[in-house]
């Protein structure tokens, strides 16, 4: 066990452990908080398979911007403090069963597939292979992202006007 | 002696680990310290300067002692928590806050690389080669310790300055973002160290692009939450915006935070815009490696003096723009124009292929 | 040997470090006495009114949905502004459609109005009628006084 390893497991367990938080807890604004820190763990854990660019991202976007748009809707709603969320086990039998099946076939893939393991060799950066891949293998895709967001933006738009009006 | 000699190996392995990490970590922390607590007293002064008043002149020389004055009054006062408030996420807010200011530093390079025996020592704590988005990134981490400490709090002025502070501070991250591709289409790189080194010469990004330069010096205003831009903390409508239910070194928490970020705002622009530590043909003089790298720390340091001086007249000399102006002016001109920034910079590029 | 993230690490957590101790130090010294009004939230010293967990505009949701597609636009951007000095006309052609595409997305935003900050518009004062009103106390007054 050397200190890679270590430290994997440091950003595993906080990944976990928080995600556990995250769905335990009965106020949402705690949720959020503890949504963070997973978030955290998770670019730590790209950072440390040699993804830095998908790491700073993962933060920027989903830290930087997704958790916000979720903080200013729970906070944008009325007296929300006062409720409490219901987090009582109802339909435990279907659940399992879902869940069972969900993880069965995970495991299945997990033993299943072969992985492929080379000697880790960190690449200088990624940022730079990314824009020459972006560039040229993927062009359109590049493109077709750029016009994605837009609808993403129109629709998104529309209906925070319906429901304001 | 050999017992010694083995014990003075073991320190020097541990202090020389990973480029001497743990000496610059540390030394970075007391400079910090010690400039935030002194930004603190300038400001003081200054706005006395402004304001045709003396400042503080008791402790101390002039007052020079002013700042540890003020810390240990801070350290002596009582915590209160009010009631109402959410006592986890009040305790946590500032320490979010002072966090984000610290872990900053660890990418702003504040002066070339310098030998010492056989090592090259890179006058930064980790050059990575994500600089930029790191910083970025951090930045937007800042946002909740301001949600959180108005959220938590439980009080209506708070509520108000925090969720205006964050909307405020979300609008002009993305003019910042596209700012920092214009110099990033430059440099073709997003470390520090990269892009100040593409700045030789004259070539400084504040004079090949001056508007990407004006808005993203805009966009540092406002995310550090300075006048014109501190509507979070708008005294006459909020009392103290976000930090009204905070005292004692909680408040303290905030407040280093505040000027640690004054600091990172000016060591971005300084190595985005201004050049970094080059002083513009210093080569041509042939001073000698030492006495260059030492001119060229302390051009930084200058710089840094004038632009956090800018930031302090700034301050007292702009009266606080109105939320709805605030929020046009991000979106309707500040982002605007960082968008024909990136086209201009594209187009300079391919003219002159620099 | 540390890796430059490495040092990023421990500096993170000599930043928590730090923080935590410069926080927690005062606890020691500070006294600690709370009565109930200290304990109260401020507001002007007035008793309290209400929750403060008011209804807020919409307009603050609208503005983090569209920084947090531009969020992304920008994200992508990097990598583009990264290598395009290498591609010459074509990387410029690509990065040009791409910004044309996000300027939509801001006309769009902008001819709809989701970038504009409504302000409360103000009463509209019948200043005719007032004025008459006006003039006459002010006539009564001035003949009361003459009495």
């Amino acid at each position: 066990m050397n200190i890679y390893d270590i430290i994997f497991y440091l950003f595993a367990i906080v990944t976990l452990v928080s995600a556990a938080f995250v769905v335990s807890t009965k106020n949402i604004v705690h949720a959020a908080f503890f949504l963070i820190f997973t978030f955290f763990g998770v670019a730590g854990l790209y950072i440390l398979l040699g993804a830095d660019f998908i790491g700073v991202v993962q933060i920027l976007v989903y830290v930087g911007g997704i958790l916000i748009l979720l903080l200013f809707g729970v906070m944008l709603t009325n007296k929300i403090t006062n409720v409490e969320i219901r987090s009582g086990t109802t339909q435990i039998v279907p659940a399992l069963i879902g869940v069972g099946l969900f993880a069965g076939i995970l495991v299945l893939t997990m033993v299943s597939t072969e992985w492929k393991s080379a000697p880790g060799e960190i690449p200088f950066t990624t940022a730079y292979s990314l824009g020459k891949v972006l560039l040229t293998d993927f062009v359109l895709i590049f493109e077709l992202l750029g016009i994605l967001l837009l609808i993403a933006l129109i629709g998104a738009a529309s209906i925070a006007r319906r429901e304001k009006e | 002696m050999g017992f010694l000699q083995f014990i003075w190996d073991g320190i020097w392995a541990v202090l020389s680990l990973g480029n001497f990490a743990l000496i610059k970590i540390l030394l970075i922390a007391n400079i910090i310290l010690i400039t935030v607590s002194y930004l603190v007293y300038f400001e003081r002064k200054i706005s006395a300067w402004t304001q045709n008043r003396i400042g503080p002149n008791r402790v101390g020389w002039r007052g020079a002692l002013q700042p540890f004055a003020d810390v240990f009054k801070l350290l002596l006062k009582e915590d209160i928590v009010p009631e109402k408030a959410n006592k986890p996420l009040h305790t946590l807010a500032p320490f979010i806050a002072l966090f984000v200011a610290f872990s900053t530093y660890a990418v702003l390079p504040i002066g070339p690389a310098i030998q010492i025996g056989e090592e090259t020592v890179n006058l930064v704590v980790a050059d990575i080669n994500m600089g930029i988005l790191y910083v970025l990134a951090l930045t937007s981490i800042g946002v909740y310790a301001i949600t959180f400490a108005g959220y938590s709090s439980g009080s209506k002025y708070s509520l108000l300055g925090g969720i205006r502070s964050s909307a405020q501070m979300i609008s002009y991250e993305v003019s910042m973002g596209f700012s920092i591709a214009g110099v990033v289409m430059m440099a073709e790189s997003l470390s520090p160290i990269k892009i100040v080194e593409s700045q030789s010469g004259l070539l400084w990004n504040a004079l090949i692009q001056p508007i990407g330069f004006i808005t993203f010096v805009v966009a540092a205003f406002a995310e550090t939450n300075r006048l014109p831009f501190d509507l979070p903390e708008a005294e006459p409508e909020l009392v103290g915006g976000f930090h009204t239910e905070y005292s004692s070194m909680k408040f303290a928490g905030f407040f280093l935070a505040e000027y640690a970020n004054m600091i990172i705002a000016s060591a971005m622009i300084i190595t985005l815009y201004l050049g970094g530590w080059q002083i513009p043909y210093i080569e041509t003089l042939n001073l000698g490696t030492t006495v260059t790298t030492i001119l060229q720390i302390s051009a930084f340091m200058v710089k840094m003096g004038a632009l956090l001086f800018f930031f302090i007249w700034v301050r007292w000399s702009i009266p606080r723009f109105r939320y709805d102006q605030l929020m046009s002016l991000g979106w309707k001109v500040m982002f605007p124009l960082s968008l024909l920034n990136v086209v201009y910079v594209a187009v300079i590029i391919m003219l002159f292929n620099v | 040997m540390l890796t430059e993230f490495g040092k990023i690490f421990i500096f993170i957590l000599v930043a928590i470090l730090f923080t935590i101790i410069a926080i927690y130090a005062a606890k020691l010294i500070r006294p600690s006495r709370p009565t109930k009004e200290k304990l109260d939230v401020y507001e002007c010293g007035e008793n309290i009114e209400g929750t403060p967990w008011v209804k807020f505009n919409i307009r603050f949701y609208v503005v983090a949905l569209i920084f947090l597609i531009f969020d992304v636009e920008v994200v992508l951007l990097f990598p583009w502004a990264l290598t395009y000095q290498d591609y010459g006309i074509y990387g410029f052609l690509v990065g040009i459609i791409f910004l044309v595409v996000l300027g939509l997305g801001m006309a769009y935003e902008w001819r709809k109005g989701d970038l504009e900050w409504a302000r409360p518009t103000p009463k509209k004062v019948d200043v005719k009628f007032e004025k008459k009103n006006l003039l006459q106390t002010n006539s009564q007054i001035n003949v009361e006084s003459e009495n």
